[in-house]
């Protein structure tokens, strides 16, 4: 197997479980946002990298040239990038809204202040 | 002329009211607006079923550019048959809406709040309406944003961290979603859900297929809220505010059941996602368990609206049989049961919605002696329990006894055994609400008896609903068929 011919793919995971993990492991709502967005990344430079096209050129016509990268997955991303801002920014809220509400933002003392009541 | 607009109309026409209703601002107002357009879409989605009826299938390209290329719409029975549960649903739950939002929500965010019930209308029929694999992750994030926030204002602040647990679940499943259908786009070069059917019969035996269609059916499962990826829906069906309940709780996991349904019989084609796959035997063990479990824990509920939560899991497990099954007959009592839940889950939430606003409160304990005092209420309450269970001449008995039928004509006898022992469970636990409400004692003379009419009769639709469809089957069954029939056909 070619594993260096393919290390775009093998950042794509290494990206991807990394965010997983963070958004599993951190107990703090913030940094599981953080880690939700590194998991969305690496899905934006999978589709990144499979636009090019080998010795394919710029998406721009121009004369003498054939062969021209996949332009489409770039587009796709861009739709992709502003949904994840979007969620980014609504998650975020939400934080803001449970801060006010319990006054903390630590998965386990929320945990603790529901039991409570 | 406007018959041919009708597959565009059914997205735009929510899709630009959300911002109106933004700048309406004012809660009658929005209500209006957000009753108003729920209404034309209804119109717009039997129109479309009209339609189908006729010439069997709708395309419809945007700005006349041709199909693999531009965005296309596909209407066939399925996604007809989706549409008019969605907008039937929005429909009767927005007139109920008005006093139920109007007590729990602050004035000053209703109109916020309608701007966000309109845009996850236009997601969910977007989802169902679409033929362009893309364009479907786009209004699925449309849907999922706009209920995030729907859920975020319930008035425990508990709605908020069940919002964010499903905002970090459903993203999780969304972005899934968007790897599956990556690496499909990787092996066929296209977006267009037919023409990507077609070319992935070559391709077919790859690894690329396989692993796209794993991350598929697990980012759609989170969606579904399948057995082990349920863990955000009971929170989130809890503490909403009781309109946002119904409306969810009848829609959104239905029209994931209707994507997954889609990407396994339309795109990837039945040999593939049920034969290649080992998908048959996950889907029935999960379904088993989906249905035992959540039934069982839904009896150590003490507020009914978790309870119903539960209860949704359970009948997702249904769901989840019937494809299991593999067959014609197995798909029918899915889509079946689709619809039929559809209408059980919106009365039963409704009649609880109704509860919330005169008590202020959905905990069983609350509950003694409201038989007598607010037994419209109670009425819609029995009917919805009643077709919950599966009891005959409810909708929920036709759809069960479909889906026995389905399992016994495969030899399934141990699903036919989960079936009947998951409607027990259903009736120890309607059976405990029952039993509080006119046996058990009041607790203190409230004065004021039943909830205002506009909030019991759209309550009242959905238990006639209920008490029709067990009857009168040939519209719901029918259609079912022929959609399962057109599923089926591996071309839609």
């Amino acid at each position: 197997m070619n594993v260096a011919g393919l290390y775009n793919y093998w950042i794509v995971i290494l990206l991807m479980m990394t965010g997983f993990y963070v958004v599993i492991s951190s107990g703090n709502l913030v940094k599981k946002i953080i880690g939700l967005n590194l998991f969305q990344a690496s899905v934006f430079i999978l589709y990144i990298s499979m636009g090019k096209v080998m010795n394919g050129a710029v998406p721009i016509l121009r004369e003498g040239v054939t062969t021209y990268s996949n332009p489409l997955p770039h587009v796709l991303i861009l739709t992709a990038i502003v949904v994840g801002v979007a969620t980014t920014a609504l998650g975020l809220a939400l934080v803001v809204r449970i801060r006010e509400a319990y006054g903390s933002v630590e998965e386990d003392d929320i945990h603790r202040q529901d039991e409570s009541l | 002329m406007i018959s041919a607009q009708l597959p565009a109309l059914q997205v735009v026409v929510p899709l630009l009211a959300a911002p109106l209703c933004l700048v309406l601002h004012r809660p009658f107002a929005a209500w209006l607006l957000t009753f108003v357009v729920s209404g034309i879409s209804l119109l717009v989605s039997v129109a479309l079923l009209g339609q189908i009826l006729e010439q069997g299938v709708i395309d419809y390209t945007f700005g006349g550019w041709a199909a693999p290329f531009g965005i296309a719409y596909h209407i066939d029975f399925a996604n007809a048959y989706v549409l008019l549960i969605v907008t039937a649903i929005s429909t009767v739950v927005s007139i109920f809406a008005r006093r139920s939002v109007a007590s729990e929500i602050e004035a000053h965010s209703q109109g916020l709040f309608y701007t966000a019930w309109l845009l996850c209308l236009t997601g969910l029929l977007g989802i169902t309406i679409t033929g362009d694999a893309f364009n479907l992750f786009v209004f699925l994030e449309i849907s999922s944003l706009s209920s995030y926030v729907l859920i975020a204002m319930g008035n425990d602040r508990k709605a908020l961290t069940a919002a964010y647990q499903y905002l970090i679940m459903g993203t999780i499943g969304a972005t899934f979603i968007l790897i599956g259908i990556g690496l499909l786009y990787m092996l066929t070069g296209t977006l267009n859900m037919l023409d990507m059917a077609q070319r992935l019969i070559a391709v077919a035996d790859s690894r690329t297929a396989r692993t796209g269609f794993a991350f598929l059916t697990v980012g759609l499962g989170l969606k579904i809220a399948l057995f082990p990826l349920h863990l955000w829906l009971p929170n989130a069906y809890a503490y909403a505010p009781s309109a946002v309940s119904a409306f969810l709780a009848a829609t959104a996991t239905k029209v994931a059941v209707y994507v997954l349904l889609r990407f396994m019989f339309s795109v990837f084609g039945i040999d593939f996602a049920l034969g290649a796959m080992p998908l048959s035997t996950m889907l029935v063990v999960l379904g088993s368990v989906a249905v035992l479990s959540a039934s069982t824990v839904a009896i150590f509920q003490h507020n009914l609206k978790r309870m119903l939560a539960y209860s949704s899991i359970a009948q997702i497990g249904y769901l989840v049989l019937g494809v299991s099954l593999a067959t014609p007959a197995g798909l029918t009592a899915t889509l079946l049961h689709l619809f039929n839940h559809a209408l059980m889950k919106g009365a039963l939430f409704l009649a609880l919605g109704c509860i919330a606003w005169r008590l202020g409160s959905v905990r069983l304990g609350d509950l003694g002696g409201l038989g007598y005092r607010m037994p419209w209420t109670m009425g819609v309450f029995v009917i919805g329990g009643l077709s919950l269970i599966g009891l005959p001449l409810t909708a929920g008995f036709i759809s069960k006894w479909y889906l026995v039928l389905a399992a016994v004509e495969r030899g399934w006898w141990p699903v036919v055994l989960v079936i009947i022992a998951g409607s027990l469970l259903a009736v120890i636990y309607v059976w405990r609400v029952i039993e509080t409400a006119y046996l058990g004692k009041t607790k203190e003379a409230v004065s004021g008896t039943e909830a205002p009419l506009s909030m019991l009769v759209p309550a009242w639709l959905l238990a006639i609903a209920n008490l029709y469809f067990g009857m009168h089957t040939e519209l719901s069954a029918g259609i079912a068929s022929q959609a399962a029939m057109v599923l089926f056909g591996g071309q839609p």
